[in-house]
């Protein structure tokens, strides 16, 4: 039409400009209509809860804050990237909390009581994690145990050996210079600088790269408004991120070790075989066996990373507090990963979500836990407020669900 | 590669009277009993490349459990398999598979959280080596041609984007999707049970397209259906069991919707 009205450049620009924007609404209201809003509610929700704190208390966005509220969330972000998995079949492990307090209690204990090295010790605490994980996992998968059942069983049974591996002094103070510097430490700037540009480089040449392909290849590609919008995104958070972290201590190592455990995890649930396979098991996990998709194998594999990753948050945890005691994942350690799995957009019925959501909804639970501290507001209200987000979340979940099976026939 | 014979096969079929032709699939003296019910007894079947043959039977006439020895869910007790004239065994539904055996369930087997390429190509991904041999990537833009390639083939042309999920999808294309995926790894016989059950005219009507399109392309098909009408829209010939024994055959051409409800219910017997 404008073309018409407006012959010449300035028409044509404006009519591509018309298009461009037209096939953007068109884009946007097909995802919604189908339930894929990815991670934008929780971005939104995220800077309202910034917007609010701030308001309240001007130290809440200062770097020093920040800087610490990532090294609050790194070990219940760890342990909600597994809880992601877990979801993403549409179970439950109840058990990461108790895992990640005996991972912790088996660390201190191997490297102060009987001297072995860090890394030795590193690497049997994650191996006992993944086994734990993997005896669950096959006594649900196999036995046909509900999992809810099974890793409950687990969260009594695995902190009564927490407390025994513990002994009668109940805590075991770890001083070891490599353990404490794994959530005590900070990248200097340039290396900061270097992680902040490579990560957003890469992330946004592959956006692009894979568009390219898709066009190449003659199939269907995202709005270039989109991916464009997707990429400026990307570098602002990745820019603001590194410039904020700076301006205190630097980027702390535990936030750049939870950061690559959720990429890592991102490419897996995406990009193989394997991850496929965990979003069919929660779609319909008998189709995915009549497709020939070896079920228990699955099912066993996503515990035992569950177990590897509760054993990460174990050793995050005891870095963290230079000890390991028996209130070490405790207390509302477990539902504050599964909150921040759920809260982050990982449905609770199987078969929808993301890696990004455990990181997404551990920074939305970590920024209440740390504004009400900020404002001396006393525990009964942290977990009055925590308890209404996780129930948004919840609901929202819900919700979005009936909407698509709505819209499906 | 299995795949790619669905390409090849177009066009070179269905001039000669498919009578004249070796069967694709034939079953003789097929008997199957459970405990003291004999689901089936001395059964014979035959499908012929490029023929639709519905098999229909009022509930209990053992449809299910003969297809159900096809496809490797049940053995038979009794009686032999040949595929494309050689004898076999079929016990597990891989072995079915292995063989060019597809079988669309009523339940279509998708997952809805999955889009379309993905649910063609479950557990058949096509990955490319990035560390050898540790790490695979999936190859999504060759799974996506190929997936786009057949739908084409099939002339299935409802579903707007292949990258969208299938619970967004109608019941038609669902079904067209669960049978492309079946069309898509077999060369050879589709089996279909009752995959207009729950849908509605118009997707009706694109499924048995569909249907006749697999003919077109020299595929062996058999569809187990309720409805007479739409038996006499596709069928080649009709087989009707009745209390476990095959008790007629009818030509398309040559017979009437009375004839067959007759059969089916055992009003009239008719030889075969």
């Amino acid at each position: 039409m404008a073309s018409v009205d407006a012959p010449g450049g300035h028409g044509t620009r404006a009519q591509g400009a018309l298009d461009a924007l037209h096939g953007l609404s068109r884009y946007s209201l097909q995802r919604w209509r189908q339930g894929e809003l990815g991670a934008l509610p929780v971005i939104l929700g995220l800077i309202v809860i910034a917007a609010y704190f701030q308001s309240q208390q001007s130290s809440f966005l200062s770097a020093r804050n920040l800087s610490n509220l990532v090294l609050q969330i790194a070990a219940t972000g760890a342990v909600a990237v597994g809880i992601v998995l877990v979801l993403l079949l549409g179970e439950i492990d109840l058990s990461v909390g108790s895992v990640a307090g005996l991972c912790s209690a088996i660390l201190g204990v191997l490297i102060v009581n009987h001297g072995w090295p860090w890394w030795a010790a590193i690497v049997v605490v994650l191996a006992t994690g993944s086994a734990i994980g993997a005896f669950q996992g096959a006594w649900f998968a196999l036995a046909g145990v509900p999992s809810f059942v099974v890793t409950l069983a687990g969260f009594l049974a695995w902190q009564g050996v927490q407390l025994r591996v513990l002994g009668s002094t109940g805590t075991v103070n770890v001083f070891d210079p490599h353990i404490s510097q794994i959530a005590q430490s900070y990248l200097p700037a340039f290396w900061g600088w270097l992680l902040g540009i490579g990560a957003a480089v890469t992330y946004a040449s592959s956006l692009w790269i894979g568009q390219l392909r898709r066009r190449r290849a003659g199939l269907a590609t995202a709005p270039a408004l989109v991916v464009g919008a997707r990429t400026l995104l990307v570098v602002a958070i990745a820019a603001a991120s590194v410039e904020v972290l700076s301006r205190f201590n630097g980027v702390p190592t535990a936030g750049v070790i939870l950061l690559g455990l959720v990429v890592a995890f991102a490419l897996l649930t995406t990009r193989t075989r394997f991850g496929r396979y965990v979003f069919a098991l929660g779609g319909n996990a008998e189709a995915a066996r009549r497709a020939g998709v070896n079920v228990a194998r699955i099912r066993i594999a996503v515990f035992a990373l569950a177990g590897f990753m509760a054993a990460i948050g174990g050793i995050i945890f005891t870095s963290r507090l230079t000890a390991a005691s028996t209130q070490t994942g405790g207390g509302t350690f477990l539902l504050e990963a599964i909150a921040a799995a759920v809260i982050g957009g990982t449905s609770l019925f199987g078969g929808r979500g993301s890696a990004w959501s455990a990181l997404l909804g551990a920074l939305v639970i970590g920024s209440v836990s740390n504004g009400l501290d900020l404002m001396a507001q006393p525990p009964e209200i942290k977990y009055m407020v925590e308890g209404a987000i996780l129930l948004a979340a919840v609901t929202v979940d819900a919700v979005a669900r009936r909407s698509r099976e709505a819209a499906g026939r | 590669m299995p795949v790619d014979k669905v390409t090849q096969k177009g066009g070179d079929t269905s001039e000669a009277a498919p009578l004249e032709r070796r069967p694709i699939l034939e079953l003789r003296g097929i008997s199957k009993r459970f405990g003291a019910v004999e689901a089936l007894s001395e059964v014979d079947f035959e499908v012929f490349p490029g023929e639709v043959v519905a098999l229909v039977g009022d509930n209990g006439a053992g449809k299910s459990t003969l297809i159900k020895c096809v496809a490797g869910t049940h053995m038979p007790d009794d009686g032999t398999i040949l595929f494309d004239g050689e004898e076999v065994r079929i016990h597990t539904p891989s072995d079915a598979t292995r063989l060019g055996i597809e079988t669309v369930y009523q339940d279509l087997a998708l997952c809805d959280n999955l889009d379309v390429v993905q649910n063609m190509f479950l557990g058949r991904e096509r990955v490319a080596s990035l560390v050898p041999p540790v790490v695979e990537l999936l190859s999504e833009l060759e799974m996506e041609k190929r997936a786009l390639d057949v739908l084409e083939s099939l002339n299935v042309t409802t579903i707007g984007s292949v990258r969208t999920r299938v619970a967004a999808l109608s019941g038609g294309q669902r079904q067209s999707v669960a049978i492309s995926r079946a069309v898509m790894w077999t060369a050879k016989l589709v089996i279909l049970d009752e995959p207009t059950a729950a849908l509605g005219v118009a997707q009706t009507e694109q499924v048995l397209a569909l249907i006749r399109r697999l003919r077109e392309q020299g595929l062996g098909v058999v569809v187990i259906t309720h409805n007479l009408h739409e038996v006499f829209e596709i069928a080649d010939r009709i087989i009707v069991l009745r209390l476990g024994r095959r008790v007629a055959t009818f030509e398309h051409a040559t017979t009437t919707p009375e004839d067959v409800v007759a059969a089916i219910t055992g009003a009239r017997g008719q030889a075969a």
